[in-house]
């Protein structure tokens, strides 16, 4: 098997690049762009400032407010001080939901980040082939909650076909979503499954920016693939990995949808995550200044591992002199 | 390409002005003075009241009812955003269980001008619509009860007749001669049964009884009718409790029997059960399960079960002599905030007449809350070939059946978040009985403030 690639694979084309300075300007158009500048660019942030506020900033706002309150929505809030900070942390249905859903997230980004970065190097050294990449990406194309619907009829202790074929290979069936050691790292993987293609596909977008002189100099000293990854593609690779893993750990902590067509947070609690216990304080008990507490721990929870992430992986700084 | 700065402007402004309008618009589309919005969840029930509709419009000129349906899941998400958005319909299908927390909430409109007599419908259904503040918030729509629902062939080919499927007793020690129909219902891999020596308990094949999973707080087709006849009660008052009995002896040893018919390998574990993809019903209709408890809204799924035969028999007699079955009745309720509340009051009146009640019973779907509507009910089903006398007979039967209802408490929503998970840690993860005197002592806290 040879290793192909000797020449550099078509780069991705810089967004925005193309059409610069294509046309030649006026005198006119000249002055405006000095002048105008600014203005121009604040009507063409305005769409994105206008959304970030309404959606965003506001609700943000407004949900740490709440967080204060007692509110069912339908009646005015009422003041409460930290009352709803002091029930959480008496909770133990908080904590243990807290538990299950790190443990969800070391499941999911431990194996996701691993066979996406597998796949993402097989990709980039062994083919070319867009057919492939495209099938990678298949999973993702398709909704969470289709996903976990698919996957729930798979693996139905009595009727999937899963089972079935389980079963008929002479094993146990497995109580895949419905038993409390299996039901977390089997949505764990459901997820990963869907989501594997898209981050491997970001790494490879990652590996397409390592010159490749620096794999052809360490071949002429003589080094390996296996040492040549470690030696070469971890190192450089090092700032996309940190910025895919930020922005997949903050997603994975968010898991509710596949949970809710699946487990609906059973069996006992098992599958209870954090996102799902805060959907069922708001919307089936109506305890909207609980479930913002509630959310604005997450959020707080979230803010310190991004940044620690982003310190311990100098996400900021790259090695490529 | 030159985008001119105004263009620029104007779709920035079209776009933020689409999204406000977008907003505010919501569903009011639609209401105009003369539509009355009507919402329920069921789609087998919604021929029916389309009928009633037409006759309601002929009735009334000038009057027209929208109706919309919605899945069960959808239904209650879907309403509780509408209360929030003020998109609410004018009228829509209450269910008990959340009777409590929308009067909490205060967005039901009192019914009480409408003159509803509790005489004219089916004993205990319009009592259970009336608030805590006394007044009523809905008016009787249909009812239910629970039976139990087995496999023919596989009932013919365990010697089981309908008349001894029909004359169960049970009791928390030894399960009773239901117990000894159960086990014999259950076939292992190798066809042994489940109380024949050398019954193979974890390899079971058929099971006698289907897993409907735990139950929750309510246990409506799973222990509720054992719980029952044993002489419990959910609650210290028939309706609007303060306190609730999951602490009791009898009601620990009734749960304990129950989910130990798992252990013993005649009802299939909690794995086998997923609200989703095998509810017990699939399991019955998959043949993994011979039999299962059931509602009398389930009467023509079980009956389209394709080279299945369904019958149906009463709930087994426990240690009080007498058979139980819980009794649920839906409602139409009123929303404060409805666009058309005259209108709105004239359609509820109209639903919880006789005449529109007939009209439904017809359809054969559903048993209406008039004595009247019930009798059309039968005889639609009669027609279709459908023996519904294990659902009818409790109602009719004081002496020897007992009806109860759903418990009717405030924080439901809250007791069904504590229950759902406790009942599920004792059957699927062999949690102690014991476990619901701290689960029960945490309910009544939160019903204490």
């Amino acid at each position: 098997m040879t290793i192909a690639s000797s020449s550099p694979p078509s780069r991705l084309p810089l967004r925005g690049a193309e059409g610069a300075g294509t046309t030649p300007r006026t005198g006119r158009a000249r002055a405006r762009e000095r002048g105008g500048d600014g203005r121009l660019a604040a009507v063409f942030v305005a769409p994105a400032l206008l959304g970030f506020t309404v959606f965003l900033l506001w609700p943000t706002l407004r949900g740490i407010y709440l967080s204060f309150t007692r509110f069912n929505l339908l009646t005015p809030a009422e003041w409460v001080g930290l009352d709803n900070y002091v029930r959480m942390v008496h909770d133990p249905i908080f904590w243990d939901s807290l538990k299950v859903t790190v443990e969800y997230v070391v499941i999911n980004i431990g194996v996701q980040t691993v066979s996406a970065l597998a796949i993402a190097v097989l990709l980039q050294r062994l083919t070319q082939s867009a057919v492939l990449r495209g099938i990678v990406l298949t999973p993702y194309l398709m909704s969470n909650v289709v996903a976990g619907l698919v996957w729930l009829w798979i693996l139905d202790n009595q009727l999937g076909i899963g089972n079935e074929i389980i079963a008929g290979l002479g094993f146990d069936r497995i109580p895949f979503l419905a038993d409390e050691t299996w039901a977390i790292p089997t949505i764990a993987l459901i997820n990963v499954w869907r989501h594997v293609g898209y981050t491997a596909l970001l790494l490879f977008a990652g590996l397409q920016a390592i010159p490749n002189d620096v794999y052809e100099a360490a071949k002429v000293d003589g080094a390996g693939e296996w040492r040549m990854f470690w030696r070469i593609t971890m190192p450089l690779l090092r700032p996309v990995l940190a910025v895919v893993l930020i922005m997949t750990v903050i997603g994975s902590f968010q898991v509710f949808d596949t949970v809710a067509v699946t487990t609906a947070g059973g069996p006992a609690n098992a599958t209870n995550v954090l996102q799902y216990y805060i959907y069922g304080a708001a919307f089936g008990r109506f305890q909207f200044g609980y479930a913002s507490a509630m959310s604005v721990a997450l959020l707080v929870v979230l803010s310190a591992i991004t940044v620690l992430q982003y310190r311990i992986t100098r996400a900021g700084q790259s090695d490529l002199g | 390409m030159r985008v001119g700065m105004r263009t620029v402007v104007a779709l920035t402004g079209a776009l933020a002005l689409s999204l406000v309008s977008g907003c505010a618009k919501g569903g009011g589309a639609g209401s105009s003075s003369g539509t009355v919005t009507y919402w329920l969840w069921d789609a087998n029930q919604l021929p029916a009241y389309q009928a009633c509709a037409k006759g309601f419009e002929k009735e009334n000129p000038g009057l027209h009812v929208k109706i919309t349906q919605l899945g069960w899941d959808d239904y209650w998400t879907k309403l509780t955003a509408s209360f929030i958005a003020g998109t609410e319909p004018d009228v829509f299908t209450d269910h008990i269980q959340k009777f409590g927390q929308f009067a909490d909430l205060k967005v039901l409109e009192p019914l009480d001008d409408l003159g509803i007599d509790p005489a004219a419908y089916q004993k205990g259904l319009a009592d259970n619509w009336i608030g805590q503040d006394g007044h009523r918030y809905g008016a009787p729509k249909d009812w239910d009860t629970v039976a139990l629902f087995y496999n023919q062939k596989a009932a013919k080919d365990a010697g089981l007749t309908a008349e001894q499927l029909n004359s169960l007793s049970w009791n928390p020690e030894d399960g009773g001669t239901f117990e000894k129909a159960i086990a014999h219902l259950t076939v292992d891999r190798n066809g042994r049964r489940g109380d024949e020596p050398g019954f193979d308990k974890n390899h079971v094949k058929v099971y006698g009884l289907a897993s409907n999973g735990a139950g929750d707080g309510d246990g409506q087709t799973q222990w509720s009718n054992f719980a029952a006849s044993a002489g419990w009660t959910y609650t210290d008052k028939k309706r609007w409790g303060s306190k609730y009995r999951y602490d009791s002896k009898t009601f620990q040893s009734v749960i304990k029997w129950y989910f130990g018919l798992a252990k013993k390998g005649y009802m299939a574990p909690f794995t086998a059960y997923n609200s989703q993809s095998s509810p017990g019903n699939a399991q019955v209709a998959a043949g993994t399960a011979a039999a299962t408890f059931d509602g009398a809204w389930m009467i023509s799924t079980y009956a389209g079960f394709k080279g299945v035969k369904i019958a149906t028999a009463l709930t087994p007699e426990g240690p009080t002599g007498k058979r139980a079955t819980m009794m649920n009745g839906l409602a139409d309720s009123v929303t404060k905030n409805a666009r058309n509340k005259a209108g709105a009051l004239k359609w509820v009146k109209y639903l919880s007449s006789d005449e529109c009640q007939k009209t439904v019973g017809g359809y054969g779907i559903v048993f209406p809350a008039t004595p009247a509507g019930t009798k059309a009910a039968v005889a639609a089903y009669e027609k279709k070939g459908l023996d519904v006398s294990a659902f009818t007979k409790p109602v009719a039967d004081k002496k020897d059946f007992t009806t109860f209802s759903y418990p009717i408490t405030n924080y439901a929503a809250d007791v069904y978040a504590l229950m759902h998970p406790a009942m599920q840690d004792i059957y699927g993860n062999g949690k102690s009985v014991t476990s619901l005197n701290r689960t029960n002592s945490q309910i009544n806290l939160i019903l204490d403030q």
